[in-house]
């Protein structure tokens, strides 16, 4: 399969030799990459199955809960009430690095240390059921921010294991046997053209000594 | 210092306001894809959206599937679960094996 150009030169073999050990060498190490990047991609998506059911488990239920709130006072009192939120969050990013993908690790951080300030209203005029609501979101938050990094990280890994994947391919059913049919080819030629070299020689050497001697006359004569 | 975003329709979303998340209440979806946007290249490292409204602009949302910044997270709204936010970490599977080997059940 000598589709592509080679020249049969020596030079070009050692090459090619050269091409097949670097694509050995890469594409055994590529498979250990996606090996384990797998390992690594199955427990964390398990992982983030099961967090994402919880959370939107729980975020139904706040929802709920903001339903009945809703229904149990003004939209007008409610709409005050939520309008000025005294808590902030804050994130800190940082990297993890999991088999070379960058994945972010997130931190959060509230404005002010007080839990209770999720409340950003007084009590006087909204029901009870408004906290219960607040209340149970506030909970679902540190999940729903894992379930952020966990996705997140997933997504990721997953795009990286497509394009390790697709390397380990190229290597294992393109360059690979390229490199090996152009080595076959190559020595083939080499010796083809030695044993041809070697014909010419001995072909010269039997035209050189009848030249010298004249063994056909003699033959004759005798 | 980063900062955390939820995008949605009003009824679905007003509640994180008191957390502390900032909330950008749309329902156009040309309008979200243009808050999106802002918002991602703007200091939120972690978006969270309805299911809903990510359906309407899901294009622009696998854009920044492959960055590390920001995440975007479907959540549920407050009119139901799609299943949007499931079939998202699905497909997840499906790009890295080849098949749904672990949720097609």
């Amino acid at each position: 399969m000598a589709s592509t150009q080679v020249t049969p030169t020596r030079m070009e073999l050692t090459r090619q030799k050269r091409k097949l050990s670097t694509a050995t060498r890469g594409h055994k190490l590529l498979k250990d990459k996606r090996d384990e990047l797998m390992r690594q991609f199955m427990d964390l998506v398990r992982e983030n199955m099961e967090l994402r059911q919880k959370v939107e488990a729980g975020i139904k239920s706040a929802n709920t809960n903001f339903v009945i709130a809703k229904a149990g006072m003004s939209e007008e009192i409610l709409n005050v009430a939520l309008m000025a939120p005294k808590q902030e969050v804050y994130l800190e990013v940082s990297k993890k690095n999991v088999m070379s993908v960058d994945t972010p690790v997130f931190e959060y951080k509230t404005r002010t240390a007080d839990s209770n300030d999720i409340y950003a209203y007084g009590f006087a005029f909204t029901s009870s059921d408004l906290d219960d609501a607040v209340k149970s979101l506030a909970d679902i938050l540190p999940d729903m921010l894992v379930l952020a990094e966990k996705e997140k990280a997933c997504q990721l890994m997953a795009s990286e294991i497509e394009k390790t994947r697709r390397r380990v391919n190229a290597l294992e059913h393109v360059i690979i046997p390229q490199a090996q049919a152009n080595i076959k080819y190559i020595t083939m030629k080499l010796d083809e053209n030695e044993r041809s070299t070697q014909i010419r020689l001995m072909k010269v050497k039997d035209m050189m000594l009848e030249e010298a001697h004249h063994y056909k006359e003699k033959q004759k004569r005798a | 210092m980063y900062k955390m975003a939820v995008l949605g329709d009003y009824d679905s979303i007003y509640g994180f306001a008191t957390l502390g998340l900032d909330t950008f209440p749309v329902t156009d979806p040309a309008e979200a894809a243009k808050e999106l946007h802002r918002l991602a290249s703007n200091e939120y490292a972690v978006i969270y959206i309805t299911e809903h409204l990510a359906a309407q602009i899901e294009h622009e949302i696998e854009k920044f599937k492959e960055q590390m910044l920001p995440a975007i997270i479907l959540i549920p709204g407050v009119y139901g679960n799609t299943g949007k936010g499931v079939e998202g970490v699905r497909k997840s599977v499906e790009q890295a094996v080849g098949s749904d080997i672990l949720f097609s059940n």
